[in-house]
């Protein structure tokens, strides 16, 4: 039997995407160095793939990458329980009361497209040049999807449990946190999703414009040295670090999610 | 007959129901001037054909509905809201599906505060009772869809409602589950002396099971006859294959043909009216 004979099974389909997605990766690496190497990029502009991966190491010792981490980290896990706790409290209120639905919900949509980050004066104005700036900024940006997602899954509850509560008698407060709420919970979660990833994001940036905190400053730091190599690592890692989070949070939402 | 309800053994009362939506198209009455009674302890089944009302009815009986004229009453209690005597199977899928089968099943034992212990206990004998054994700690996403409403009905249950409302439960069934689970009902509603009310668009169902079949016209949904069914109980399906049981069927299915063209003739007109608008 040749190759071509045995039908691909779905798992090694994706083990051959994965590899082919890695190969491009590579690839696409190595022929950057290339170009640089010849001299048709210049180097000052893009260092060289190599001189970004041994600068790693460089980040690890000496500027201690991974405590500016738990830094934005932390800074992101604050904006994230605030945000889950006050996106999910106001997304129930406009639920609830459907003038205030009516008459904010566009508006809410409309911020959570603008580029909120650009109002970070405000807040240096309010709070200084210190975490809470960051913290504020990556709480404000997360906020819409969180609000959007909740009344969303809640006034998407299918009638008929609602009905079914209603026949076994609950009250306001039980029809909520037993029906209403449950049902929207995987809705609402894609909502913090989002919300989280929008907040890492932000949190980041401010970093980089207040010049304060965590990753986001060190690559300004880095670039304000002019240190071209590990700015792109440094970068390369915020990416990386981003990227794992996503898939975290993908995996974390797929177990939270029974089977439907 | 006494005038007393309660004298009649009537337990749920229906008088002069009317129930009219408005509509794109004006107003429609979908249940026009119902009345009829339930004794304690009587199965009775209202069929009629799809869009007559059945729904909106078990919607009023059940305290669902606010909308409407008349009066239900339970044992002689005007009923303004869900009645705590009443258990509702709905007609669409209606687990939770963030639940386990058992704690599905345990749901309205959870309201009364008993003790976990106690009421998985509880649920697990319920869940036995429509043969799921073995599906406990599923998710509602891992079944079928008869299945599940197996689940909604297991969860009905375990409330032990006195009355016990169901709109089109087996719907979603094969003709065979149907057929058992439908003695399985019957067992439990002997065992446990429920008055039981079944809305129902399948006449085998409803000849099966009931001791009275109401039937209903077509929109407006009015009773056009009710059918007394003399067959021995404890009856089990097998009972479907007997002469009376045809009989009774064949009674049945003429009163409903009529009915049913109706309807049909009606959603084609109402299909053709919406493809001129189109146009
Ligand atoms: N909330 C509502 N608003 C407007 N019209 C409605 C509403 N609910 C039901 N109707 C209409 O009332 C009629 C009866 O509906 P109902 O759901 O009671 O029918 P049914 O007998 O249960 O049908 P089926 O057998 O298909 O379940 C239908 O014509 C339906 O379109
Ligand atoms: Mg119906």
């Amino acid at each position: 039997m040749t190759t071509a004979d045995t039908p691909l099974v779905a798992s090694d389909r994706d083990s051959v995407a994965r590899l082919v997605g890695f190969g491009t990766f590579v690839a696409s690496l190595l022929v950057t160095e290339a170009v640089i190497r010849i001299g048709w990029l210049n180097r000052f502009i893009v260092p060289p793939p190599s001189e970004i991966v041994a600068s790693f190491g460089r980040l690890f010792t000496e500027e201690h990458i991974a405590y500016r981490f738990f830094f934005t980290a932390g800074e992101c896990l604050i904006a994230g329980i605030m945000v889950t706790i006050c996106g999910i409290a106001i997304g129930v209120l406009m639920q609830r009361y459907k003038l205030l639905q009516r008459s904010c919900e566009t508006w809410v949509a409309a911020f959570a497209s603008a580029p909120l980050v650009l109002t970070y004066p405000l807040f240096m104005v309010i709070f200084g040049r210190n975490a809470w700036t960051i913290i504020m900024m990556g709480f404000l940006s997360a906020l819409p999807p969180v609000i959007l997602k909740t009344i969303e899954g809640i006034s998407g509850t299918r009638k008929v449990l609602v009905n079914v509560g209603r026949s076994f008698n609950l009250t306001a407060t039980q029809q909520f946190w037993k029906i209403l709420f449950p049902a929207a919970l995987p809705t609402i979660f894609v909502g913090i999703r989002l919300g989280l990833i929008f907040a890492l994001i932000n949190v980041v940036g401010t970093e980089f414009l207040i010049n304060f905190g965590g990753l986001g400053q060190l690559i300004n730091d880095l670039a304000e040295r002019y240190d071209l190599a590990g700015t792109y690592a440094a970068i390369c890692f915020v990416i990386l670090v981003s990227v794992l989070f996503f898939m975290a949070l993908e995996k974390a939402e797929r177990w939270l999610r029974p089977v439907d | 007959m006494p005038p007393d309800p309660v004298a009649r053994n009537a337990i749920l009362v229906a008088e002069d129901i009317i129930v009219r939506f408005d509509t794109p198209e004006g107003p429609l009455t979908a249940v026009d001037n119902v009345s009829f009674e339930v004794r304690q302890g009587e199965f009775l089944s209202v069929i009629g054909p799809s869009g007559c009302g059945k729904s909106t009815l078990f919607n009023v009986i059940g305290g669902l509905l606010s909308s409407h004229e008349g009066i239900v009453s339970v044992a002689g209690e005007t009923i303004s809201g869900p009645h705590k005597s009443i258990g509702m199977v709905f007609q669409e899928e209606s687990t939770f599906p963030w639940r386990t089968v058992t704690d599905n099943v345990a749901f309205p034992l959870e309201l009364v505060g008993m003790s976990k212990a106690k009421r998985v206990e509880r649920a697990r004998h319920f869940i036995s009772l429509v043969g799921l054994d073995g599906f406990e700690n599923r998710y509602p996403g891992e079944l079928s869809g008869g299945m599940r409403q197996r689940v909604s009905l297991a969860r009905t249950l375990a409330c032990e409602p006195s009355i016990l409302l169901m709109d089109e439960p087996f719907a979603a069934l094969d003709e065979q589950t149907r057929l058992l689970l439908g003695d399985k009902v019957l067992q439990i509603q002997q065992q446990l002396k429920q008055t039981t009310l079944l809305i129902t668009h399948n006449i085998t169902e409803a000849v099966q099971m009931s001791d009275r079949i109401l039937v209903m016209t077509y929109r407006p949904g009015k009773l056009k006859r009710v059918v007394e069914i003399n067959l021995p109980r404890p009856r089990t399906s097998e009972i479907v294959g007997s002469e009376t049981f045809g009989r009774y069927v064949a009674q049945i299915w003429n009163d409903l043909r009529e009915e049913a063209n109706r309807g049909m003739r009606d959603e084609e007109q109402n299909a053709l009216r919406q493809e001129e608008q189109a146009l």
